[in-house]
């Protein structure tokens, strides 16, 4: 029965605040997306360069995140797991963690003009039903950034 | 060192190219950290520990990847990508490979 009530309370609790977190991350990723709109330019698949303008810089930049995904939807999605089906709450953490790693590569190549050739790279943590922990996924973006003479 | 993720180096030239290069790392952070960032992932958002362990594990990939390619005479490394895994809880590898060119840049 103690063990029921522990589960409850760390549900209601991680659903409140997983659900604050959520929002605020949202909402600056939001924010920083407009901030950086007419910044580079990000492509995801050219691989040659054909322009006759003088090229100064050419660098490799990443950006990097690790996401949890918390108790409440790790627990959600477990439960959805056993019918099948879209599992949402994994979904938006995905959708998150790789808004936020392009965001923080964008941000490393201001100056640049171009970043061609983004490549996204995730891998979860620890997989759903681990006992270890929650799980967590970290994503790596990479790409090439091109910047004009 | 230039290090591009495409097929070429634009504005460059390539001149010769000496194969694969390759650099990984396996990095884990301390008990302590674990323990922090266990409760941090119980509430969900970013975990700033492991983000900050995944950058330098990535630095130290491509660093590795950068000396391959500097004892083989090579000044560029082209078509760089990035492969991560898992190994245990709190521990990750990242992969990084890419090709290793000469090149010079082109005239006019």
């Amino acid at each position: 029965m103690e063990e029921l009530i522990i589960i409850a309370v760390t549900l209601i609790v991680t659903y409140i605040t997983g659900s604050v977190i959520e929002k605020n991350h949202y909402k600056s990723i939001k924010q920083r997306e407009i901030a950086l709109i007419r910044k580079p330019i990000v492509s995801y698949g050219i691989k040659e360069w054909n322009s006759k303008r003088k090229i100064r810089s050419v660098e490799l930049v990443t950006g990097e995140v690790v996401v949890g995904v918390g108790y409440f939807k790790a627990f959600v999605a477990n439960l959805k797991n056993l019918f099948g089906g879209r599992l949402t709450s994994i979904e938006s953490v995905l959708d998150r963690g790789r808004r936020e790693a392009i965001l923080r590569m964008r941000e490393k190549a201001i100056g640049a003009n171009f970043i061609i050739n983004t490549r996204i790279d995730t891998v979860m943590l620890n997989d759903l039903g681990g006992k270890s922990s929650d799980p967590q996924c970290a994503i790596i973006a990479s790409g090439t950034a091109i910047t004009y003479e | 060192m230039i290090l591009t993720n495409i097929e070429s180096v634009p504005g460059y030239k390539i001149l010769a190219q000496y194969g694969l290069v390759s650099g990984s790392t396996v990095r884990a952070k301390n008990f302590v950290l674990d323990f922090g960032a266990g409760i941090k992932n119980t509430f969900g958002g970013e975990l700033k520990s492991y983000t900050e362990l995944l950058m330098e594990s990535r630095k130290e990939a491509v660093n590795r990847m950068k000396e391959q390619a500097q004892m083989m005479g090579a000044n560029a490394i082209i078509n760089v990508r990035f492969a991560t895994s898992a190994v245990t809880a709190g521990a990750a590898e990242v992969y990084a490979y890419g090709t290793a060119v000469k090149v010079e840049p082109v005239e006019g």
